[in-house]
């Protein structure tokens, strides 16, 4: 388990290492670099913008750059935004609360609906429900999620007006719990329904496996009742790789975030990517891709441990 | 019966044997069939209509669906709807596919070196692919769109680039087990070069998985395009796409619900027939082959 344990920890880091060159490859490629928030400006001379590239250490070869930038990092030092300079980790720290809020509401109707959508379908296979399942999971992995959300305010928000169209609280309602879930169930609906697709996939895939191994056949000939042997013998084990499914979908749902978001003026780290772009405030664009890239990592890494523990033929190979 | 079946399936070449297959995915077949469809609608459809995607008129601006000349109604400048969905159609079409082709070529390229060499140099080359994975798509495509100048062709790049590297972990996988095969050997015997090897013997050996990967790949090049463009970072306007359509319909949707509906829908269609197209060709071409 330890070695399997340092094996794992050492590729993340090295991956982690190769995610940092990328994000900072990305920085100074791009025509104008860090500086062209700046240079757009007609008050600035050339001089001025020799003066800043110089203060911001911006004419220093790029491997001396880039190694001041990575020490600076790993301090938790990621610069400040150009637009009002708070620290970069601040902006970011703020905005984590909204996103992580949507992202576990949706994961946990996503997780609920979709392993029951599964189980079910992977049960009665080829049955009516199995079959509209997978065609309905196909349809809502090709719906453009934005679009989605649109269909959703207009008939939820506009036509029946069930639903607020938008944000996270009622002006003046900040601290009111029902107000807060009011706001919540359209935007998480909407970006749980990726989700319920990819798991309800998943999920039947794995019951499916689990169903044809040979110690279930065995639990039969015994002459268990046959929803013991389902939710006992079967479920238990088809359970255990959705652990990785985890894992797996958690770049899918930060993306699905941003957009979800967006659609719903959602205050959280996609809505706050999307107008530092729009601001050319490099700093922040860069601090978030880093940290979801980060996340994402870690988010694998921890996956990949819990697998490890739970089914211990994964530490032999 | 079965034995009348399983003796005309002995006389089925290859090809005709995987046509039949196809043939039974009833969601696959319709997919190709909506696919030609669109893709007949958006070449030539422009020129069966009498109005032009970007003749502005004010004076029949947000008309209703059938309700006079125009099939589709108009949008906020009067503009024929229906007109704009088909030439959007073009070039969402025309990115989705384009942006498949690169993101294969450098997927494919890159795998089969990978998995062909293998070692340090196979190995560094999928932890690049992995940590470029580690990326969100959105979130990678958008920080690089926003570096650059907006158009068709830079957003088909970065589409392609966002997108070749699951390709790549698919083919190194593919290229990887065929290696170790007889024929890999048989080659190497008869002294063909290392190119010759991996481009004329692995890679058309891996048909059947590229084949899959990159029908799943234009499904997910037009989503993305649609996100980039309904963002503001993509396709800009005048021209039209089926996502910069959506980008303004926002506003509009208390007053003018179809300016959202139309290009929804199409992209819809559009994503889910190659889905299924790729389902379908997955169960045709190798039963047992399984990308997931």
């Amino acid at each position: 388990m330890a070695r399997y344990v340092v094996n794992r920890l050492g590729q993340a880091v090295l991956l982690l290492f190769i995610v940092s060159m990328l994000g900072f490859a990305i920085l100074h490629l791009a025509p104008g670099g860090p500086l062209s928030q700046f240079a757009l400006s007609s008050q600035m001379t050339q001089e001025d913008l020799d003066r800043i590239t110089r203060q911001l250490g911006l004419d220093r070869p790029l491997p001396v750059q880039y190694a001041d930038w990575l020490w600076r990092m790993l301090r938790g030092d990621w610069g400040v935004s150009y637009r009002d300079g708070e620290p970069v980790l601040k902006i970011i720290g703020a905005h984590l609360g909204a996103t992580f809020e949507l992202m576990a509401t949706a994961t946990l109707i996503a997780v609920v609906l979709g392993c029951w959508i599964g189980i079910l379908g992977a049960i009665r296979r080829y049955s009516i429900f199995d079959q509209l399942a997978t065609v309905g999971a196909m349809v809502a992995l090709s719906i453009p999620t934005f679009w989605f959300g649109l269909i959703a305010i207009y008939v939820f928000s506009v036509n029946l007006g069930w639903l607020p169209s938008g944000n996270r609280h009622t002006v003046g309602e900040e601290g009111s719990l029902l107000d807060m879930l009011h706001h919540l169930i359209a935007p998480a609906l909407v970006l749980a329904l990726v989700e319920t697709a990819m798991w309800g996939r998943f999920m039947r895939s794995s019951m499916l496996d689990v169903i044809n191994q040979d110690y279930i056949r065995t639990a039969r000939a015994k002459g268990l009742p046959e929803w013991r042997i389902l939710s006992q013998h079967a479920l238990r084990n088809a359970l255990l790789p959705m652990i990785t499914v985890a894992g797996l979908q958690f770049p899918t749902l930060l993306g699905g975030a941003l957009v979800t978001e967006t659609v719903f003026t959602w205050p959280g780290m996609g809505r706050l990517f999307l107008d530092s772009i729009g601001y050319r405030d490099y700093p922040v664009v860069m601090g978030i891709l880093m940290f979801s890239a980060t996340m994402v990592l870690i988010g694998s890494l921890i996956a990949d441990m819990l697998y490890a523990v739970v089914d211990p033929r994964i530490r032999v190979g | 019966m079965t034995a009348v079946v399983a003796t005309d399936m002995v006389h089925l070449t290859p090809a005709r044997a995987a046509w039949q297959r196809f043939r039974r995915h009833r969601l696959a077949m319709a997919g190709a069939v909506i696919i030609a469809l669109l893709v007949f609608g958006s070449v030539f459809g422009p020129f069966l209509l009498p109005f032009d995607d970007k003749f502005i008129d004010i004076m029949h601006r947000f008309a209703p669906p059938l309700s006079g000349a125009h099939l589709l109604g108009t949008d906020e400048l009067g503009r024929d709807v229906l007109a704009r969905l088909m030439m959007g159609g073009r070039v969402s079409l025309t990115i989705g596919i384009i942006a498949m082709v690169i993101a294969m070529a450098v997927g494919i390229v890159i795998g089969t070196f990978a998995g062909f060499y293998g070692g340090i140099f196979g190995a560094a080359l999928m932890r690049f692919v992995d940590a470029v994975l580690c990326f969100p798509a959105i979130f990678l495509l958008l920080a690089l769109a926003a570096l650059i100048e907006p158009g068709i062709v830079a957003t088909t790049i970065l589409i392609s680039v966002t997108a070749w590297m699951s390709v790549a972990r698919i083919v190194e996988a593919q290229v990887r087990a065929l290696r170790e095969r007889d024929f890999t050997a048989a080659a190497i015997a008869f002294g063909s070069s290392n190119l010759r090897i991996m481009f004329k013997e692995l890679v058309p050996n891996a048909m059947a998985a590229i084949v899959v990967a990159a029908t799943l790949n234009v499904a997910k090049a037009i989503l993305l395009e649609s996100y980039v463009s309904y963002l503001g970072y993509g396709i800009q306007p005048p021209a039209a796409s089926w996502g910069n359509m959506l980008n303004n319909a926002q506003i509009y949707m208390t007053s003018a619900p179809w300016l959202a509906i139309a290009p929804g829908v199409a992209i819809t269609l559009a994503v889910t027939s190659f889905n299924f197209l790729g389902d379908g060709l997955r169960d045709a071409l190798d039963p047992r082959l399984d990308i997931h």
